[in-house]
């Protein structure tokens, strides 16, 4: 999955990459797709993997709430103690 | 977007207080201005610790004495710069594969003598892939995501 998350990846790139068989990462491949977590799409003769983005974006959705969250509690301290000293 | 932006989460604040109040704040009171409800614990928390050296970690302790480690500090470098690791699964869940976690970057720049500015940046946030799955189970339940964001909703309403 770290192959894919860099770009969108053939089976064939893939295998080249990774200590299994072509076989195997289609394997692989097939049950991350049943699971939602990668899309494929024919290109040509090639079928191009990546990583489905809702996961990701879910994710990164949730840890910009807590940072904007986090750093606006942060600045409301920071800020107080500065009056409370100064 | 591109694949390699997905993973990244930037976020700046400038904050009218000189750089070593600046680091002092965002480190020794981290517990003080982190969102209340992302407790790992079972228990509220009496107490968040930023242990101030590489190899220190960011320990919640609960009321009962339990404790929960979910960071490790990666590079402590007052009062410019810290990293340490996110050891959270997408369900909020400790990660205990190093793999598996993400890191925080937090710099700290002087603008004057009273305001610093700080940036932040959540980085391969894509490690945490192998959790997706649950993530997606989650969202579809109603302790899940639906849970989460009411959590969010009432507390923004709170605060207006």
């Amino acid at each position: 999955m770290q192959c894919l998350a860099d770009r969108p990846r053939a089976v064939g790139e893939l295998a080249e990459e990774l200590p299994i068989s072509r076989q195997a990462v289609s394997q692989h491949l097939r049950v991350l797709k049943d699971a939602g977590l990668v899309t494929n799409q024919a290109e040509g003769t090639r079928r191009i993997y990546r990583l489905n983005p809702a996961g990701v974006a879910a994710l990164k959705d949730q840890l910009d709430t807590f940072w904007r969250r986090a750093l606006d509690g942060y600045q409301n301290t920071v800020e107080d103690k500065t009056e409370e000293s100064s | 977007m591109t694949q390699a932006d997905a993973g990244v989460v930037r976020r700046e604040i400038v904050v009218e207080a000189p750089i070593d109040k600046a680091f002092m704040v965002f480190t020794d009171r981290f517990g003080d201005f982190k969102p209340p409800e992302h407790n790992l614990l079972s228990v509220p928390i009496a107490e968040t610790v930023f242990e101030p050296k590489v190899g220190g970690n960011i320990v919640d302790r609960g009321e009962d004495g339990s404790e929960c480690r979910w960071a490790r500090i990666l590079a402590y470098d007052p009062p410019h710069r810290v990293v340490f690791s996110w050891d959270i699964g997408p369900t909020w869940q400790v990660e205990t594969n190093p793999d598996h976690t993400s890191e925080v970057e937090v710099t700290f720049t002087a603008e004057t003598p009273d305001r610093t500015r700080v940036e932040l940046e959540h980085r391969h946030i894509d490690r945490h892939g192998p959790g997706w799955e649950s993530v997606r189970d989650g969202i579809a339940e109603d302790q899940g995501w639906p849970l989460y964001l009411d959590r969010y909703a009432a507390l923004l309403g709170q605060a207006r």
